[in-house]
């Protein structure tokens, strides 16, 4: 009989497998402590004592009050939330304004998507070029604003090649704007001056962040955060925002009033014990120690890939990028090939070519980091976890190389 | 996602490779929209003698070349050039709706290299 093939899973910024201890802490709220959150008898208020326990847990992880989280149904809709939310409700009170609002080319589609929709709603809208590694660059940044901006959203991971954005540092900026703001303002007479200027308010999407570095709001200076539970070992369909006290933002799934009336439905009591659970997992020496392995198996797959594939490109910033992000070129090869190869191996990636996509374009984050788009199509990713072994990695580097010398051969000269 | 066809032509396609001095070359697609496939002709008395292909693309492009390839060869040039997409995705036995596209790739290759033949060959009577 033929030997079933190991598989191995080198792609955790697409979902991560729950922990145990996950699991176990949600499978009670399935079924022995069903009741809805928001019902007054018994059941309810056990369910409510969960989703309470749960909030603080978080709260305390991003250094933020309890009050200060709202869970949703993941990361997309809690960039929805901050996004449309805020503008909804800056144009409630702002109705004569042009508002005027920032992202960057390398967003995910949950905030590029978004972002995309406020311009026809008529909000002036820009999106800021990164340098070639996938970081914007500040200078940029400082550039784009003007007395009319009000909001700014960047990611703090890059979820294709890993990079690190500047959070803290554009955090301090948008704070001391702000006091300019503020004194400009106090200057004019009382008289004559008005209400009190716009803000301008700081978003950031931390999905691919949690699991390796400071999500304290505090010290990144944002007033909104999202994130998500599959990403950090926890389950899918659950998320949530941090919205800083003294945010404006306005309901845009309108219903029952959960939420503190900011995000009706349900809630999700098993996905939010869950969630909490991820988080509270985040014991700070073992995720040290675990993200020093990640980046070690990072590094020798990085270091042998090159050397033994010629001509490939590394995308992923080394430097400046989450540990466990290796995304490459290989020239002369379709990405979504090697990715089919490699699956047949037992062997899980992820690619930007165009055809694995659905809208069939090359990935928008490497085309941003002017990536061209036939070295786009040649790319693949690999994410690591904390599942990940140094016999996993060994065995790709012995995998990969024979596979991309095949599809080299098939192309033409 | 694939069928178990195309995975199998994706592996071990049929016909890869080059002719050395074929009787026509031709040619679609470029590296910016990821697919090109190249394909060479050994044409005797009209019949497509040898075919063989060379592709960069997605596993769909690569399966759609060697479906090409088995299809038109030892066909004579009328009857190899009714071969079309449908006939290929079916042979395939289906591709998924986002890569039905990359079946015309298979189809105008081969055109392109019959059109060259025919140019040459009419160059070389005049």
């Amino acid at each position: 009989m033929r030997k079933k093939i190991k598989k191995i899973y080198l792609d955790y910024s697409a979902s991560t497998p729950i922990d145990k201890k996950v699991l176990s802490a949600m499978l009670p709220y399935f079924n022995n402590k069903f009741g809805n959150a928001s019902s007054v008898h018994g059941f309810g208020q056990e369910a409510l004592k969960a989703v309470d326990e749960s909030r603080q847990k978080i709260a305390q992880f991003f250094n933020c009050s309890f009050q200060e989280i709202i869970f949703t149904s993941g990361a997309t809709e809690a960039n929805n939330l901050a996004i449309f939310g805020l503008i909804k409700a800056l144009k409630r009170k702002n109705s004569k304004s042009k508002l005027h609002v920032i992202t960057s080319s390398i967003e995910h589609q949950a905030v590029l998507e978004p972002f995309n929709a406020l311009k026809e709603q008529g909000v002036e809208v820009t999106i800021l070029p990164v340098k070639s590694n996938g970081v914007v660059d500040i200078e940029e940044f400082k550039r784009a604003v003007k007395d009319n901006t009000v909001f700014v959203s960047l990611m703090y991971v890059n979820n294709e090649v890993g990079s690190v954005q500047p959070i803290c540092e554009i955090g301090k900026l948008i704070q001391k704007i702000n006091e300019i703001r503020f004194k400009k303002w106090q200057k004019i007479e009382k008289e004559i001056r008005g209400d009190k200027p716009l803000m301008i308010y700081f978003h950031t999407d931390a999905t691919q962040a949690i699991n390796f570095f400071n999500c304290d709001v505090k010290h990144l200076h944002v007033d909104l955060l999202s994130f998500s539970g599959h990403k950090i070992y926890g389950p899918k369909g659950v998320g949530a925002l941090f919205v800083k006290t003294g945010v404006l933002l306005d309901a845009i799934q309108l219903g029952g009033h959960h939420e503190n009336n900011k995000r009706s439905g349900t809630l999700n009591v098993p996905g939010i014990v869950g969630l909490a659970k991820a988080i509270e997992l985040f014991d700070k020496k073992i995720i040290e120690k675990s993200n020093k392995k990640i980046a070690k198996l990072r590094q020798l797959l990085v270091e042998k890939i090159i050397k033994i594939i010629p001509n490939t490109i590394l995308n992923t910033d080394i430097n400046q990028s989450a540990p466990n992000f290796a995304h490459f070129s290989f020239l002369r090869v379709e990405g979504e090939a090697i990715l089919i190869l490699l699956d047949l191996a037992g062997i899980a990636v992820s690619t930007g070519s165009a055809c694995a996509s659905n809208n069939l374009k090359a990935s928008s984050v490497l085309l941003a980091m002017g990536i061209k788009e036939e070295i786009a199509h040649s790319s693949i990713r690999f994410t690591l976890g904390k599942q990940t072994t140094e016999a996993e990695i060994k065995q790709v580097i012995a995998i990969l190389p024979p596979i991309i010398e095949k599809l080299q051969n098939m192309a033409p000269q | 996602m694939y069928s178990k066809k195309v995975i199998n032509h994706f592996k071990n396609p049929h016909n890869q490779g080059i002719i050395k001095n074929p009787d026509a070359v031709g040619q679609v697609g470029n590296p910016v929209c990821g697919d090109v496939m190249r394909v060479y002709l050994r044409i005797k008395d009209d019949i497509i003698k040898n075919i063989k292909f060379e592709t960069l693309g997605c596993a769909a492009a690569i399966a759609v070349s060697s479906v090409l390839t088995d299809l038109v060869k030892n066909k004579t040039l009328t009857e190899a050039l009714k071969v079309n997409n449908n006939e290929i995705i079916k042979e395939l036995g289906g591709l998924p709706a986002q890569k039905v596209h990359c079946s015309a790739l298979g189809v105008e290759a081969f055109k392109d290299a019959i059109n060259n033949y025919q140019k040459n060959k009419n160059a070389q009577k005049n």
